[in-house]
């Protein structure tokens, strides 16, 4: 196996900056994120997890530009190569979207149009963003179907969604997601609905290709084992807030935050027994109308008043480690 | 011992038809895909077993050949000292084995008929098939169920949309054991589920077992959820069983090339790559070649003679049982 040390530079390229989003509903505004800080370097890997509706999929959204219009960013920056995403027209965002920063989807079949060709739908990527010929765009297509490792793809190049399976769906999605050598992907839970093998696979291409493209990538997810196996850094969101954010190995040995403490508790790892299993008593709070300072204060053990009188601050803890809580471990 | 389920030589072939066009008065020819194809496997009385594979390999044929809510072409199902693969499948929902072989569904919320509270959908067995009419028993057993799963009665009048994904789960399970089943299925039941619900359910099944001495058949792709909850596992590749034996010794050593992908696939913190290594996709499952076998194409291992003769599923060790011919001991 390939040893793969990440081509980590100093550079920052996305810096999300207390971004802060938040959805106008019938009965009240769901404040979905708040103050949410952290940025990612060329050719890194970074992880955001979190339970379900902790704010992953708006964050990623967000990012390119793409919220429902029922979200709005009431506050923050979004400086991608030190450039405000939130400042610069539609259309410079669109020249960008696809070309510089790119998204692979969760559900490839949905992501896909079903009457299009799959490689007249990379060719559309390239038409839109390459300045190439026809002929070199459809060679192009075929280099990038062989890339994402589809066998035989000048058939291939002629199949529609439908024909071609799960697995195969979402490597097209990314061959779409890479077609301008993107220098940040967002992938969203990329394998959910993938089976092990196939998962394995999928993420393996992803980190492969990221290492030899020197792309920076953030990977959205609830499933935290992937997230360890596969990051350099993880982000742990719960409620709309990041509560910690460390290199993987720190976070896994020593988290600071009893969330992220109870996260690791309760997901199933080839060493844990059933009774080594620890449920996160309670359920993510309703994020509209008042909330307490911290959002895990009421599934929290730790929990002083502290907790109802004083606003957080993300704290320095070690290395490159943050952790917002006031009685951190 | 004493077995509470047997299952001999089962097959289910889907006939599928060539759709081209080819004459008048020609009936086209007819293809059949092998769905379940002489599976055989047993299940003691009070015990867990998991059944693995990847998706299209025939598990949930299985759990509805099992739960007769299909008819097999071919083989046997003893339930309960009864062939149960006679009864025709229009007539398994009035017949007494339905009570004893009950299903929990893979989401939780799609299995949950909208417009019945969770009082009315626990209600539901006890009424068609459970002979409780008198409403002052029902309330009683339905109450009683709901304690037993950890439903807060003041929940039994809320409808699905009112209550969150581990209480639909509960209300799921609930109905399930309403008659007090030999065998409960579990279909994929906590893969809807965050990671802090998941630990609370799979506590509350293990727990069930134990109090109700119920015998499960734990259908899953999550190796980590599977290791946890089953005594002993059936991992099945394209309609067939690949590899069956205890838990602990076939996570152990894997002795199927299938079996081992299956485990390397488990992500793993501190391996920035999966251990994985299948080429290709699956063979098609619509008239297979019956001399070669399955894995063929995408195993490691193959060799002249996996072209040639379809390997067997024997016996290795006491409990253990591998088809390859070039097993990993």
């Amino acid at each position: 196996m390939k040893e793969m040390q990440p081509k980590t530079t100093q550079e920052t390229l996305l810096a999300v900056d207390r971004l802060s989003v938040e959805f106008a509903t019938r009965r009240g505004t769901v404040r979905a994120l708040e103050n949410v800080s952290f940025d990612l370097k060329a050719g890194e890997i970074v992880g955001i997890v979190g339970e379900s509706g902790s704010g992953k999929s708006v964050l990623a959204f967000a990012t390119m530009g793409i919220l429902d219009r029922a979200g709005k960013i009431t506050s923050g920056r979004i400086l991608f190569d030190n450039i405000d995403l939130l400042q610069i027209k539609r259309s410079q965002l669109r020249q960008k979207r696809g070309k510089e920063l790119s998204m692979i989807f969760q559900n490839p079949r949905a992501a896909l149009n079903p009457i299009r060709k799959i490689g007249r739908q990379i060719e559309d990527v390239l038409q839109a963003h390459a300045n190439l010929p026809p002929k070199q765009r459809r060679e192009r297509v075929l280099e990038l179907l062989s890339l994402v490792r589809i066998s035989d793809p000048s058939r291939r190049y002629n199949a529609y969604p439908y024909e071609l399976s799960g697995g195969m769906c979402q490597r097209v999605t990314i061959a779409l997601a890479l077609a301008c050598s993107p220098r940040l992907a967002i992938a969203d839970e990329p394998t959910t609905g993938l089976d092990v093998t196939t998962q394995a696979a999928v993420m393996d291409l992803i980190v492969d290709l990221a290492a030899q493209t020197h792309m920076a990538t953030l990977l959205i997810t609830h499933d935290l084992e992937l997230a360890a196996q596969y990051c350099d850094r993880l982000v742990v969101m719960h409620a709309g807030h990041i509560v910690e954010t460390a290199k993987t190995s720190d976070l896994f040995q020593h988290p600071r935050h009893p969330y992220t403490a109870k996260l690791i508790a309760a997901t199933p790892d080839p060493e844990k027994d059933l009774a080594h299993l620890i449920p996160i008593p309670g359920n993510l709070p309703d994020l509209r109308g008042e909330l307490p300072f911290c959002r895990f204060r009421d599934r929290c053990d730790r929990a002083s008043s502290q907790c109802d009188t004083v606003p957080l601050e993300r704290k320095l803890v070690g290395n490159n480690h943050q952790v917002a809580c006031h009685n951190h471990f | 011992m004493n077995n509470i389920l047997e299952v001999n030589n089962l097959k289910k072939f889907f006939p599928t038809q060539n759709r081209v066009f080819n004459g008048f008065g020609k009936k086209p020819p007819s293809h059949l895909l092998h769905a379940v194809d002489n599976v055989s496997f047993s299940l003691a009385s009070g015990e867990s077993l998991g059944l693995v594979g990847e998706s299209g390999c025939g598990k949930s044929t299985l759990v509805r050949l099992i739960t007769r809510l299909i008819d097999p072409t071919e083989g046997e199902i003893w339930f309960a000292g009864e062939n149960i693969a006679r009864i025709p499948a229009q007539k398994a929902a009035r017949h007494g084995m339905r009570s004893q072989i009950q299903l929990v569904f893979q989401d939780p919320h799609d299995s949950l008929n909208p417009r019945f509270t969770a009082f009315d959908s626990i209600a539901e067995p006890l009424k068609r098939l459970g002979n409780i009419s008198q409403s002052d028993r029902l309330q009683n057993r339905v109450e009683e169920l709901a304690d037993r799963v950890g439903l807060s009665q003041t929940l039994l009048t809320r409808f699905p949309h009112q209550i969150s994904g581990g209480q639909k789960a509960r209300v799921g399970i609930a109905r399930a054991i309403a008659l007090n089943p030999k065998l409960l299925i579990l279909d994929e039941p906590t893969s809807a589920l965050d990671v802090s619900v998941q630990a609370i359910i799979l506590r509350l099944l293990a727990d069930l077992r134990e109090t109700l001495g119920m015998s499960y058949l734990f259908v899953s792709h999550d190796l980590n959820v599977v290791r946890l909850l089953c005594d002993r596992v059936v991992v099945m590749y394209l309609g067939k069983i690949v590899e069956m034996g205890n838990t602990n010794a076939l996570f152990r050593q894997p002795l199927h090339p299938y079996t081992k992908a299956l485990i390397a696939a488990i992500p793993h913190p501190n391996s920035r790559h999966s251990a994985v290594n299948l080429k290709g996709e699956p063979r098609s499952p619509i008239d297979p070649d019956p001399h070669v076998c399955r894995f063929y194409g995408r195993c490691f291992k193959e060799a002249k003679q996996c072209h040639q003769t379809m390997p067997l599923l024997q016996s290795k060790e006491s409990d253990r049982f591998v088809a390859c011919h070039f097993p990993e001991i």
